[in-house]
């Protein structure tokens, strides 16, 4: 009995002291060293990769990647459903309840997407041009500090 | 009927009560387990219950951050039918710097693929929010348009519909339950030909609802009074003054009773009551637009104004 109070106190003790797995979810997650949209990047992590996160801070987590790099990522990256990668994998094969995980890959994907570009349904040209928009951070830094934008970045 | 098969039957019954009416998981896997375990039930369709249950509880909210993704392109490349692109890369390059100024201070910074701005060749005044943050606006509305500021407010206003997900809010749920069907029944990352072909109906289906949502029927009016007012909450954190929203609006009320109702005023609640609305909790204030911002807008405004 003594033992079973013990483990369970350790438990608690233990879940308050570290981290708890959270899943990214967005394409390429970047791992910041400031907890700022503009800090400079320290690592990236993929879609579904599962990070370890401490209480968050003002809409940021400090993160530890599978592979031991720490920085910050904002929540919005970041959910707590586990995200299973294709079925059929490792990841997919973790045996908890359907609706805590998010099937990625699953349903409205790139295979759809092939389809409805092979048909000639879309034309996705013009999409694909503005996806590949990219603004740099100093670029925005540099922005902000012309344009006389108080406060600092997010 | 013997006893053990009616109160056989009697559980079936309220199996089937508890997974039609019950909204919670926990009661109705406790009730499809226990008529699996007296046998009312095989394992199978246990679990057919369960997974078919499950879809049917699932609404826009549950789809993926991967899936709003795809259904964002699919609905950009849609609109793009009908408003073609403004290929004017200086100005595209300036719409991108200050959209992505603005959606770094958003309450969702971070989508699958980011936030992408892009210009359409159309004088009509208006703009378009595609699921997971691609953004169109018309030259029309950049034309309506006199300074960075106002501009910035128009924009606030499209990241914020993107931050809520409020284009995904216009998915018919028939086609959800539908595609949420499928997806759980599946067991393969490739679906095979008839699924994909299903999943591809639904998929086009809910792109139509979100298109026709942005195009043709618009938003909730509150759907709408929640963008204004994030986007106000956007633009202080930004920088930007507030009343640029009221500014931007005054003047989309001048141009849009000229336009006779079309594009942006068939879509969205008047400028009038929508400047009304942020009046209680913003002040008015007409400030000289700082020099640098107006030379950049100016600058960028040129190429578009010299499109046709």
């Amino acid at each position: 009995m003594r033992i079973r109070v013990l483990a369970v106190v350790v438990a608690i003790s233990a879940g308050a002291a570290f981290a708890t797995s959270m899943s990214v979810q967005v394409r390429n997650g970047k791992v910041r060293a400031t907890p700022s949209q503009l800090g400079r990047v320290v690592a990236t992590v993929e879609y579904g990769a599962v990070v370890q996160a401490e209480a968050p801070q003002q809409g940021w987590y400090r993160v530890t990647t599978a592979s031991g790099q720490t920085g910050w990522l904002h929540e919005s990256a970041l959910s707590k459903k586990q995200i299973a990668m294709r079925a059929g994998t490792s990841d997919a094969a973790t045996g908890v309840s359907s609706d805590e995980v998010a099937l990625a890959g699953k349903g409205f994907n790139e295979q759809v997407e092939a389809k409805l570009r092979a048909d000639g349904t879309l034309d996705y040209t013009w999409v694909d041009r503005m996806a590949a928009f990219e603004v740099r951070a100093d670029e925005i830094l540099r922005f902000r500090t012309e344009g006389n934008l108080p406060g600092g970045a997010q | 009927m013997s006893e053990r098969h009616l109160s056989a039957t009697m559980l079936a019954l309220s199996v089937a009560v508890a997974v039609l009416f019950c909204g919670c998981q926990a009661v109705r896997e406790a009730g499809t387990e226990l008529a699996k375990q007296t046998g009312v039930i095989t394992e199978e369709q246990a679990a057919s219950i369960n997974r078919g249950a499950q879809a049917i509880e699932k609404t826009w909210q549950d789809l993926t951050p991967e899936q709003e993704y795809y259904i964002g392109r699919a609905v950009t490349a849609q609109v793009l039918q009908t408003y073609p692109p403004l290929d004017r890369p200086q100005a595209n390059a300036y719409l991108n710097l200050l959209g992505q100024s603005l959606a770094i201070f958003s309450e969702r910074p971070e989508t699958f693929g980011g936030y992408h701005f892009l210009l359409l060749d159309s004088d009509e005044i208006n703009a378009f929010a595609g699921p997971g943050g691609l953004i169109l606006v018309t030259r029309g509305m950049l034309r309506c348009c006199q300074s960075e500021d106002e501009l910035a407010a128009v924009l606030a206003h499209e990241i914020c519909h993107v931050a809520k997900k409020h284009g995904l809010s216009a998915i018919k749920q028939g086609r959800l339950t539908e595609a949420f069907t499928i997806i759980a029944a599946e067991s393969a990352k490739q679906s095979g030909s008839e699924e994909l072909a299903s999943l591809t109906r639904e998929f086009e289906g809910s792109v139509s609802d979100v298109v026709m949502t942005l195009t043709t029927s618009g938003y909730s009016r509150t759907q709408e009074r929640e963008a204004d007012a994030a986007a106000v909450r956007l633009l202080q954190r930004a920088g930007y003054p507030q009343a640029a929203m009221l500014t931007m609006l005054r003047r989309m009320d001048e141009r849009l009773a000229d336009a006779g109702g079309l594009g942006f005023a068939k879509t969205h609640p008047s400028a009038r009551s929508r400047a009304d609305a942020l009046r209680a909790v913003i002040a008015e204030t007409e400030a000289a637009p700082d020099p640098v911002r107006q030379q950049r807008f100016a600058a960028a405004m040129q190429t578009v104004v010299a499109a046709r």
